[in-house]
């Protein structure tokens, strides 16, 4: 299962955030992976997150394969949300 | 008991147990490995210490240096968890049946070039983390100890070859009682730094670092430049004795801190502080400075990853204008490139930084760097006496276009409703030989001069600061030295203006009688030299001076002025 969000924070997601979605994702068992512009990274890799050098305005997927993807998905949300990340 | 002499570089005497803040060796050699599965073991294990040591860092920077500096921590540890680059590390040990050292390294390096080859400043940047992440995870596997100069928790004295502005970022103040270094002068970032954190420090020591070890007793004394290591209880005695001297001086200068300075015949000069940070305001109260005659920002723009935003900006200079209670201000606007550098700015390696790419021509060149600074110190400009000064000013169209931006900004804030001071006085640094000749032409259009003495001379005499070969160019009391600065002084008063002195020689004992006989306005210096300067100019008369000055004008070398200031002051 996947979902996309627009990109609304000013650094992109970068340093902090990025950070924050790491930490997010690796709390789950499922294979958490972010696409951007067709390239596609594990999203509990940092240097993997940060390479994809996601900036404001940007259309993102998050995908989900596991025995807890739709909660991991669902976390990932409102992390995104409630930072102000993306909507 | 072993001595060592350097360079005296910041008063008083500190005696606790060494530190030594050096690279250790990391190098190692690929190897072959037979049992894979206990070579994969032992990365794991070097993993889990880097881990559990960063932590620790970054709990303990957390309390002491705040959230903002600990996210690089955070980082580094969410690097050492990241399945891209551990798995791949594992699957090279267990494929090549190479050692760890090896497995690791090949991996980082892939990424460190990833990253570095990236267009964004920022991903460039992360190559750094990586590349500090790996040498710790080396360190353990190499099993060498790796400095943490953040964890420290116990009062210590600082052994390095130098100290850079990052390395002093990370310092605790409340633990680091002293400096010493191999290398490095007076006027080396470390001495400067040490002054304003106001501990003793001796540099150039050359040989500090090889021959002290970690947890060595050493006595650091910043009035005579000597560094004693493991000395005997009876000199630990005799130092602590002329440290209590030393304290007792102080108190005695310590009267003169709510008192105007005053030659013995009644002429008043302004004693102002030289200042890096708004902490440093506390220590420019407690010595009774009269003013900040040099706010050195670019430590605003040091020790983080990205340039300060306006905001920042303006906490900081409100904060400084309100502290000083309507006393003169002088802001020197960012002074980056020569030995400061900006990692972030990403700018080549220059040849010769002192002679390139720095200061006002750097922010002439990027102006929005330039016009965030001027918005927030405009703005600012409300809560106190601030005046603004351009750093590293050649020729007079250099001004002339940093004041136009000056006034774009002002005229951008006014009509967004801001309030900007009515009056700001804006002068430039002198530290340019072109400018001290054509100082009478400067002066008709400049508010002020202030005279940074350390360009100036280096730049008269063509002689690096850094270089220690040429450390005897470094003539403050030369002649040549002295004519530029009084062409500076006497082409200020012809317009009705004022000139004053931020660099070393403002607070040095031997040069403000020859200052003060010369007619300079205000004298600018660490903090920590302003009471024994109000002292020193309590006992000299203007009058007596100005013939001094007079004389020492058609000396012939620097001994020779050396000698008159001595007879004349009975020094």
């Amino acid at each position: 299962m996947e979902k996309q969000f627009k990109v609304t924070a000013e650094t992109g997601i970068h340093a902090r955030p990025a950070t924050l979605l790491v930490q997010t994702a690796s709390k789950f068992d499922s294979e958490i992976h972010l696409e951007y512009k067709g390239k596609k990274v594990n999203l509990k890799s940092i240097m993997g997150v940060m390479s994809l050098g996601v900036g404001q305005g940007a259309d993102i997927t998050i995908s989900a394969e596991g025995s807890d993807a739709e909660e991991a998905l669902r976390t990932l949300e409102e992390t995104l949300k409630k930072e102000g990340l993306a909507e | 008991m072993t001595f060592l002499q350097g360079i005296a570089a910041s008063n008083g005497i500190a005696i606790a147990k060494a530190y030594k803040l050096v690279e250790p060796d990391l190098s190692f050699e690929k190897k072959t490995v037979e049992n894979t599965e206990e070579e994969a073991g032992r990365f794991h294990a070097a993993l889990e210490k880097s881990k559990d040591e960063l932590s620790q860092i970054r709990d303990r920077a957390m309390v002491d240096l705040g959230a903002d500096k600990a996210a690089i921590f955070e980082a580094h540890l969410l690097v050492l968890s990241d399945p891209e680059l551990v798995t791949p590390i594992e699957d090279k040990i267990k494929s090549e049946n190479v050692n760890a050292e090896h497995a690791l390294k090949e991996t980082a390096d892939m990424f460190i070039t990833m990253f570095e080859q990236m267009d964004n400043e920022y991903m460039k940047e992360r190559a750094a983390d990586i590349r500090d992440v790996t040498k710790r995870v080396l360190s353990h596997l190499l099993g060498v100890h790796i400095v943490n100069p953040s964890m420290i928790a116990e009062e210590v004295i600082i052994i390095a070859e130098d100290l850079t502005p990052s390395d002093t970022a990370q310092l605790n103040r409340n633990f680091v009682k002293g400096f010493t270094t191999d290398i490095g002068g007076r006027t080396s970032h470390s001495a400067i730094m040490a002054r304003s954190m106001e501990i003793p420090a001796v540099v150039g020591t050359k040989t500090a670092t090889e021959d002290i070890q970690n947890g060595d007793l050493v006595i650091v004394d910043g009035l005579k430049g000597e560094v004693h290591i493991n000395p005997t209880p009876e000199a630990v005695e005799e130092y602590r004795r002329v440290n209590d001297q030393y304290e007792a001086q102080k108190a005695e200068w310590a009267k003169l801190v709510n008192e105007k300075t005053v030659s013995s015949d009644g002429h008043h000069v302004e004693l102002a502080a030289n200042i890096g940070t708004p902490k440093d305001l506390k220590g420019v109260v407690e010595n009774g400075g009269e003013g900040v005659g040099l706010y050195r920002t670019e430590f605003l723009y040091m020790g983080r990853d990205q340039m300060p935003t306006e905001e920042e900006q303006f906490e900081a200079y409100k904060a400084v204008l309100e502290g000083m209670e309507g006393k003169p201000v002088v802001v020197r606007t960012l002074d980056i490139g020569g030995d400061k550098e900006l990692p972030y700015l990403n700018l080549p390696k220059e040849l010769n930084p002192f002679l390139g790419f720095r200061a006002i021509r750097l922010c002439l060149e990027e102006q929005s760097i330039f016009r965030t600074q001027l918005r927030a110190l405009l703005r600012a400009s409300i809560y106190g006496n601030l005046k603004i000064m351009f750093p590293m000013i050649a020729t007079l169209d250099e001004f002339r276009a940093a004041k136009a931006i000056l006034d774009e900004e002002r005229t951008k804030l006014e009509s967004e409703g801001q309030q900007v001071s009515e009056k700001i006085e804006l002068g430039i640094m002198v530290e340019i030989p072109s400018t001290a000749v054509l100082a009478d032409q400067f002066a008709k259009e400049v508010d002020f001069f202030s005279i940074g003495t350390n360009d100036l001379i280096q730049y008269t005499m063509a002689a690096d600061r850094m270089n220690e070969r040429v450390s005897y160019l470094y003539q403050p009391y030369s002649p040549s030295i002295l004519r530029l600065v009084k062409m500076v002084i006497d082409a200020a008063h012809a317009e009705g203006k004022w000139a004053g002195m931020c660099g070393e020689m403002a607070g040095d004992e031997t040069a403000i009688p020859l200052l003060l006989g010369l007619g300079l306005d205000e004298f600018s210096m660490s903090a920590t030299s302003i009471l024994k300067a109000r002292s020193q100019i309590s006992k000299l008369g203007k009058a007596q001076m100005e013939k001094l000055a007079k004389e020492v004008l058609n000396m012939r070398t620097t001994e020779e002025v050396i000698n008159a200031v001595k007879k004349a002051t009975q020094m």
